[in-house]
């Protein structure tokens, strides 16, 4: 019994009970694969399990039972994927036909290429990675066991993100940094609120005490009216100045946070893997960290104060109607549950509006974001009516989505107006009848009339304030969706410091998917410190791809990669890449001077320093010759430099940070022969002792390299020197062969 | 003397002399006694640190004495080169601005200067550049530069005028 546990514990443990009974004493499992389909593309979880004589399967039946089937491994047999449609299909067959076949989704796509693998391997003879070899990893990141094929960490795996309640509320964690000033700031709201409430509340005593004795009795009551004119003033005064310290109090906060979040968002983004930004539009990344951050800065320091003291007021004002005539106050505020009935109706059309049209206006941004950099292409095409039209139907769309909200608002707003207007009408006829029955003075009216506009006023604009609340919380949504991305490319639970790298690279068994695609099958190549690797190899083979995971842009789907003996993945992703020195088809510039742009890897490089590294990358001479030297602008506006110039500077920039390991990707193919040749030059300087991984597409520019790797398909199909390579007659040589047709003519292809 | 020499900006410059021949043009005499004639002087960081770090380039470009210390040079040459350099460099220093013409670009500045009043014509907001706390430069249409080298010591209403630039 032990044995077979042993043999069948590589399986998920929920399979264990149920295959131990499957398999024969001496039987060893190779692979297995769970396909989560069933023939008719329903979803069925089943079983596929490959030993060294047969090939097991589990099915689920119609009837709700569960079926195994097997079949004896033949010479015959061959067992096969095909991923092209949207649900995969692994099919075994034999000389006579088609035996079996399973579908699967793009989820188990890598656990059926293992099983397809671990076949093949079987076949061969070589038995490689049978169970008993199987050697448990250990997560680089968490230090978790994991299996060494999956290269995966369960414990890793980032969960899914929990829906946010209310993104509002959230900003509450970033406010809470500024708590003094925040209660001080409703402090003062609370006692601007009370000073605004004196000047409506004194009307019942002028008109009680000094006007209505006055007319009545001709009572001189002139010394009173003067103080109660005078506290009126005072009030004024009062609110003016609590006003006034309230409002920049508040806005200062709301200024802070918005500043906070904005700083927050955009560092975020910046530790993001390059996979994130591959999936998201430039222009909606923009619209989010400007105007979703200006929305909710507009929100908190205007909106939310304002919100704040009209609550104060509403209730303060009930609490003053029902103290001076509750029967009134009660009669008054009659409409008031039925405009709260009408605000949670509207409430949620309102944010679903306010998200669409976030979204609508992201898209509009990107419109532009996309078509200014491609400016030339639009040109060349003579495409700009296109583009113009493109631009205005996404402004139609952000037209028509406010539209929609402005249809609820619309209604909406008038509406509350008529309901607020009808409680004045009622406060009129109760008071008057009031009067009538002589139970109150004119003066408790006045004041009651004043009281009461003031309450729906403030109800108003506190119901209109709703929609503000609504399109704040859609920004708020909005940004927290980008915080709350996690890295693809996730920073090690227990780091290893990679210090400085001697340089060894070492490929295992690397795959890489894009989406569901896999664009590497299983890469193995070891690269020693300061050997220069040549990848060659036709477009789309995966050479960047190889380059992008040695440099963490991604991280391998299994497999692993090494750098001087340690999972890459174990390094502080900042640290590995201090290592690392790129040189990129298209050197890329940002605005600032040239000495910034050399100095971008090492801001703290000293003018000598940057010097030297401009003259071993030959750039030193055309830098003299810009009329400001070093300190001429670059990038998107400002001196125009030539590519091979441009490629100049970012080669000196890869030498100053002077790193490890150097990756050269097409370094010298948008330039001429010419160009080429100077910029090989200062590559030279460049490669001298590092471990350097070169991608060209002519061959004569990795003339210099110790190895030649030729990838192909996702796979590497020879290595070796120039001459042996020519020599094998591979894969190599024919591309030699093609580029000397290209450069001699056909007729001297043979010689 | 070659790029080698040169590209060890930190070692002592070798001896070499500058004369000016009959038709103005600059004449470098090298370690080695040749003669260059048409050389040019240039600062490498005209703005940022221009008392290091000067180059004496032959006619093509090519550099041929690295200057790693103006000041650390016999005051003669020193002299010598710095006059090269004056005749060279055509920045004006911005001291004042009078009037601005609109507020949006291309606008007519009317400024004052170290080399006399001049006006120029700026094309966009961009051509300000603030260089450090205290300097900016400005860029005009035709590419002449000014430098402002002390915002803070220009008078409220320059002040005021450059404010939005920045």
């Amino acid at each position: 019994m032990n044995g077979t546990n042993e043999k069948w514990d590589a399986l998920p443990i929920s399979w264990h009970e149920e295959a131990a009974g499957q398999l024969e004493a001496s039987e060893t499992l190779l692979a297995w694969f769970e396909p989560d389909l069933d023939n008719r593309l329903s979803y069925a979880r089943g079983l596929v399990v490959l030993t060294d004589r047969r090939l097991l399967s589990r099915r689920a039946q119609e009837n709700g039972r569960t079926s195994w089937e097997s079949w004896p491994l033949t010479e015959s047999m061959s067992l096969r994927t095909d991923e092209h449609g949207s649900a995969a299909l692994l099919e075994l067959a034999d000389a006579s036909g088609r035996l079996a076949c399973w579908r699967y989704t793009a989820a188990q796509a890598t656990a059926a290429q293992r099983l397809v693998q671990k076949w093949a391997s079987w076949r061969r003879g070589q038995r490689a990675g049978s169970a008993s070899e199987r050697a448990l990893a250990v997560c680089p990141s968490c230090g978790a066991a994991i299996n060494a094929d999956e290269g995966r960490c369960e414990a890793c795996a980032a969960g899914p993100v929990k829906p946010s309640l209310s993104a509002l509320f959230r900003l509450a964690s970033f406010s809470r940094s500024r708590a003094g000033l925040i209660v001080l700031g409703f402090l003062l709201t609370l006692a601007a609120t009370t000073a605004s409430l004196v000047p409506p509340y004194l009307t019942r005593p002028i008109i009680d005490e000094v006007i209505r004795p006055w007319e009545t009795t001709k009572t001189d009551n002139s010394s009173l009216a003067i103080w109660y004119l005078g506290g009126l003033a005072g009030a004024a005064l009062l609110a003016w100045a609590l006003d006034w310290a309230k409002l920049y109090v508040l806005a200062w906060v709301s200024e802070r946070i918005s500043a906070d979040l904005r700083a927050k968002t955009y560092a975020h983004l910046q530790q993001l893997s390059l996979e994130f930004f591959g999936g998201k539009r430039t222009g909606d990344l923009i619209s989010r960290i400007s105007n979703d951050t200006e929305r909710l800065c507009n929100f908190l320091s205007i909106n939310l104060i304002d919100f704040a003291s009209d609550v104060l007021m509403i209730v303060m004002t009930a609490a003053a109607l029902l103290w001076m005539n509750p029967l009134l106050a009660l009669a008054a505020l009659c409409p008031f549950p039925l405009i709260v009935w009408m605000v949670a109706r509207v409430r949620g059309r309102l944010l679903r509006g306010y998200r669409q049209a976030g979204a609508a206006w992201g898209a509009m941004t990107s419109v532009v974001a996309d078509a200014i950099p491609g400016i030339r292409v639009v040109k060349a095409f003579a495409q700009e009516n296109r583009e113009i039209e493109r631009f205005n139907a996404s402004n139609e769309r952000v037209f028509y989505s406010a539209n929609r909200l402005n249809k609820v608002w619309s209604l909406f707003g008038p509406t509350v107006t008529l309901l607020t207007t009808c409680g004045l009408l009622i406060v009129w006829a109760s008071g008057i009848w009031q009067i009538y029955l002589g139970r109150i003075t004119l003066g408790v009216l006045t004041a009651f009339l004043a009281l009461i506009s003031r309450f729906y006023t403030r109800m108003e604009s506190m119901i209109r304030m709703g929609s503000a609340v609504q399109r704040a919380s859609a920004s708020a949504q909005r940004i927290f969706e980008i915080l709350d991305k996690k890295s693809n490319v996730p920073e090690p639970v227990r780091p290893i410091h990679p210090g400085r790298l001697r340089g060894k690279i070492e490929l295992r068994g690397v795959r890489f998917k894009y989406g569901t695609r896999e664009v590497l099958h299983g890469l193995d190549l070891i690269v020693e410190p300061g050997e220069m690797i040549g990848l060659v190899g036709p477009t789309g083979a995966g050479k960047t791809t190889l380059i992008n995971l040695i440099c963490r842009f991604y991280d391998v789907s299994a497999g692993a990669i090494l750098v001087d003996g340690v999972d890459v993945r174990s390094f502080p992703v900042e640290e590995y890449r201090r290592n690392i020195g790129i040189v990129l088809q298209e050197p890329f510039l940002f605005y600032g001077t040239i000495a910034e742009n050399i100095a971008y890897g090492r801001p703290g490089a000293s003018r000598d320093e940057i010097v030297a590294a401009a003259r071993a990358a030959r750039a030193h001479e055309f830098i003299l010759r810009l009329p400001c030297g070093y300190d001429s602008l670059v990038g998107e506006r400002g001196q125009n430099l030539s590519g091979g110039e441009r490629q100049r500077i970012s080669i000196a920039r890869a030498l100053l940070i002077d790193p490890r390991i150097l990756i050269l990707d097409e370094a010298t193919s948008s330039v001429d022969t010419e160009t080429e040749r100077e910029i090989q030059a200062a590559l030279e300087n460049l490669v001298r002792g590092r471990t350097t991984i070169a991608i060209a597409h002519r061959l004569s520019t990795l003339r210099r390299a110790d190895r030649l790797v030729v990838v192909e398909n996702g796979q590497i199909a020879e290595t070796g020197r120039h001459d042996e390579l020519l020599d094998a007659r591979g894969s190599y040589a024919r591309l030699h062969q093609a580029q000397m047709e290209l450069v001699y003519g056909r007729d001297s292809s043979g010689k | 003397m070659e790029n080698n020499g040169a590209a060890n900006g930190q070692a002592r410059p070798r001896p070499f002399g500058l004369r000016h021949d009959a038709w103005g043009r600059l004449v470098l005499i090298d370690a080695e006694g040749r003669q260059h004639t048409g050389v040019e002087v240039v600062r490498a960081f005209p703005i940022s640190d221009p008392r290091h770090g000067i180059a004496i380039c032959d006619a093509k470009g090519r550099e041929l004495v690295w200057l790693a210390d103006l000041d650390a040079l016999p005051a003669s040459l020193v002299q010598q080169i710095e006059d090269e350099l004056t005749q060279r460099e055509f920045m004006p220093i911005i001291h004042r601005i009078v009037k601005v013409s609109a507020p949006i670009e291309p606008s007519e500045w009317e400024v004052e200067t170290d080399r006399g009043r001049t006006s120029f014509v700026l094309n966009s907001e961009d051509d300000v550049h603030k260089l450090d706390e205290q300097r900016a430069l400005i860029t005009d249409a035709h590419g002449i530069r000014y430098l402002i080298s002390d915002i803070e010591q220009l008078d409220a209403n320059s002040r005021r005028l450059l404010e939005r630039y920045l």
